[in-house]
């Protein structure tokens, strides 16, 4: 079971730990929040460090989710 | 002799955590205001914080080890959750325990944090903002005492009414050990003898 | 499925707009045959997603706990006024559809959720009823009407787009499975209940059926009028309705009675041109990245500038942001700004690869799609505008030299 990254942007205060831990996955945008290189799917091999990433997230914002309930559905509503 | 032994390590372990504790509210103001120390990466300041935070929870431990064996600090169980009820100068080791008792809730709920929420979370470690305050002239005005000639020191940093109650400290030992403490303030006196040791 | 373009079955029409009185009672249905029929209805929400009903209702159904069934008029974009409308002409079927989720859901409590000028009404008929429904006031804001900020105003927590790790329907109010259904879907349903799909789907596309309800405003006679037509209905129709004689050519935009280009699907929506002709369903609008949404079309006049215009409703957007969201508290004001200096010819390097670049930085990312619709409304004057993109960084303004 492949796990993914989901942030929550609601809780996400931009101090950009994660990018600096996950550097594979994440990126910094124009405003020091992470924005995803990909499509947020945790290789094996980065698993560790995306667990170090969830838990040194000062905001607590950023989790490690099983694929199956993943966005594509979750977003169901425009606006 | 073992008794000089456990007063300075409570003192030199206080004045370490007391000095770790400030290097973390300083990275922890530091990170929270965006900025980065030394040119470390913002994880690595992070893990400073932390680790700084948990190296200074266990010189704290010793500190108030050592305290509990001390027979002139005389500190019962109580007075490490129960602050102002002590017997040995019941103000300066009040401060001391409310120190206490805000870093342990603080440190509990940062290991916890992942359970607790964000929310509960960053109230508790607001807490940190009274901590170390209350921290800090506890250990300055234990650290004071704790080498020779401090007494004299910290009598003309400050006003003569703290100096006395500072310097008085270490009264009760014999003037003969110690004879730059002001051995035998009526100040410290009844309170060692409020309570009967145990 | 393009049936439409051979044989326009989509007239402007009268359903949910003939109002309460001509319906008779809501015939007793169990929960089963209400999920049934909306699927058989191919019903979808009418608050701008165009989620298939059925599959929501059978997914909080399906969770086997008490849910929470909301009705949502919060309609927080200017230009829409098709639920303010429907409020005061059927208020009865809104409730009808209410009570017809509610029992599909097996919810345990029912709420009306909107603008605080309609709870009085709703409420007096709610009593008259004699039906148990909570009303909660929807504030006055752009973010308001979306699912999780419904959520978040009647759990008390504030009209704020919340995380959606868990969906509203597994967990939402009080972590009950949560209803959220816009108050044109609710009217619609208490048409189906009465009157079957197939009836429902005589209006409409094969693969969109049934009507909307559309708020027709800018260069038309009668701005902000709500329109009801089956989808795939032609663009000028809808604009005829709303009382501007529209001109036959469709190549031809200055011919188009004035006409400039038209905003479909609201401020989150898309510019298509000034075509009398063209189908206004989700498939035919797709090429222009448009959809009919919550049906707010905007008459754009020739004469106006559509890059100023776009700025100007990319401001307003910019000011909507509800503040949790960092890259949406950064992006679409960045965004606004940069289209601004586009639309005052203040030119620099790069500018349109620049709105290209931000549009795809807050794309996709955030709580709710606030900035998505506010980068797809950009990206599409861009794109709809393109002449007088070339013109404005020349140092140009085509419809001030009036080639409109």
């Amino acid at each position: 079971m492949t796990d993914s990254l989901h942030i929550d942007w609601t809780a996400c205060d931009g101090r950009g730990l994660c990018a600096e831990l996950l550097p594979e996955l994440l990126a910094e945008d124009d405003w020091g929040y992470p924005v995803a290189r990909g499509d947020m799917t945790v290789p094996a091999a980065l698993e560790p460090a995306a667990r170090e990433a969830v838990d040194r997230c000062p905001a607590l914002a950023l989790r490690l989710v099983k694929q199956v309930q993943q966005v594509s559905q979750v977003r169901q509503p425009s606006r | 002799m073992s008794d000089d032994i456990l007063w300075y390590f409570a003192r030199g372990t206080g004045v370490v955590s007391l000095v770790l504790l400030t290097v973390v509210v300083a990275l922890g103001v530091g990170a929270r205001s965006g900025r980065t120390a030394f040119g470390l990466p913002r994880f690595a300041v992070n893990l400073l914080h932390r680790n700084a935070a948990l190296l200074s929870v266990l010189f704290l431990a010793g500190h108030v080890i050592a305290l509990l064996f001390d027979s002139y600090a005389n500190l019962d169980p109580i007075d490490l959750v129960v602050p102002f009820v002590g017997s040995y100068r019941p103000f300066w080791l009040g401060l001391g325990t409310v120190a206490l008792d805000l870093l342990a809730a603080i440190v509990i709920t940062s290991l916890l944090r992942h359970r607790l929420g964000a929310r509960t979370w960053r109230i508790v470690h607001w807490l940190a903002y009274l901590s170390w305050p209350i921290a800090l002239p506890t250990g300055w005005a234990r650290a004071a005492t704790t080498a020779p000639g401090g007494c004299g020191r910290s009598r003309s940093a400050v006003s003569p009414w703290w100096g006395r109650r500072w310097c008085g400290v270490r009264p009760r030992r014999s003037a003969a050990s110690r004879p730059a403490t002001n051995a035998g303030s009526h100040h410290d006196w009844p309170f060692r003898q409020r309570r009967p040791s145990r | 499925m393009t049936s439409m373009m051979t044989a326009p079955v989509a007239r402007v029409e009268q359903r949910l707009l003939t109002g309460d009185a001509a319906h008779g009672p809501l015939p007793a249905l169990t929960g089963a045959e209400i999920i049934a029929m909306a699927r058989d209805a191919g019903i979808t929400g009418r608050g701008g997603a165009g989620f298939p009903v059925w599959r929501k209702l059978s997914a909080v159904a399906g969770t086997g706990r008490p849910a929470v069934v909301i009705a949502n008029a919060a309609e927080g974009e200017p230009a829409a006024g098709k639920d303010k409308a429907l409020l005061t002409t059927a208020p009865g079927l809104i409730l009808d559809g209410l009570q017809l989720v509610a029992r599909a859901t097996g919810a345990k409590s029912v709420h009306f959720y909107g603008p605080a000028a309609a709870l009085g009404p709703i409420g007096a008929l709610v009593r008259r009823r004699g039906e148990a429904v909570e009303l909660h006031a929807a504030p006055d804001a752009f973010v308001s009407g979306e699912e999780s900020a419904v959520v978040g105003a009647v759990s008390g927590r504030g009209a704020v787009p919340a995380d959606k790790r868990v969906r509203i329907t597994e967990s939402g109010v009080g972590g009950a499975p949560t209803l959220v259904q816009n108050v044109e879907t609710l009217a619609h349903l208490a048409l189906i209940a009465r009157y079957g799909p197939a009836w429902f789907r005589s209006a409409g596309t094969v693969d969109e059926p049934g009507t909307f309800l559309a708020t027709v405003s800018g260069s038309v006679n009668r701005p902000g009028i709500v329109v009801e037509a089956g989808y795939g209905v032609p663009l000028g129709d809808l604009i005829t309705a709303a009382g501007r004689r529209v001109l036959a050519a469709a190549s031809d935009r200055v011919s188009a009675a004035g006409i400039q280009a038209v905003l479909i699907g609201g401020y989150h929506g898309g510019w298509v041109p000034a075509d009398p002709t063209l189908p206004v369903s989700r498939e035919m609008l797709a090429p222009y990245r448009a959809a009919p949404g919550a049906g707010v079309v905007i008459a754009l006049p020739a004469g106006s500038c559509g890059l100023t215009e776009t700025a100007r409703i990319a401001n307003y957007l910019a000011g909507e942001v509800a503040g949790q969201c960092g890259p949406c508290v950064n992006g679409p004001p960045r965004m606004a700004e940069t289209l601004a200096d586009l639309a005052r010819r203040r030119n620099r390097p790069g500018l349109p690869a620049e709105v290209e670049r931000l549009a795809r930085l807050v794309s996709g990312r955030v709580a709710c799609r606030h900035p998505d619709g506010t980068a797809r409304l950009v990206v599409s004057a861009m794109r709809a505008f393109d002449a007088d993109v070339s013109a404005h960084l020349a140092g140009r303004c085509l419809a001030l030299e009036g080639s409109w």
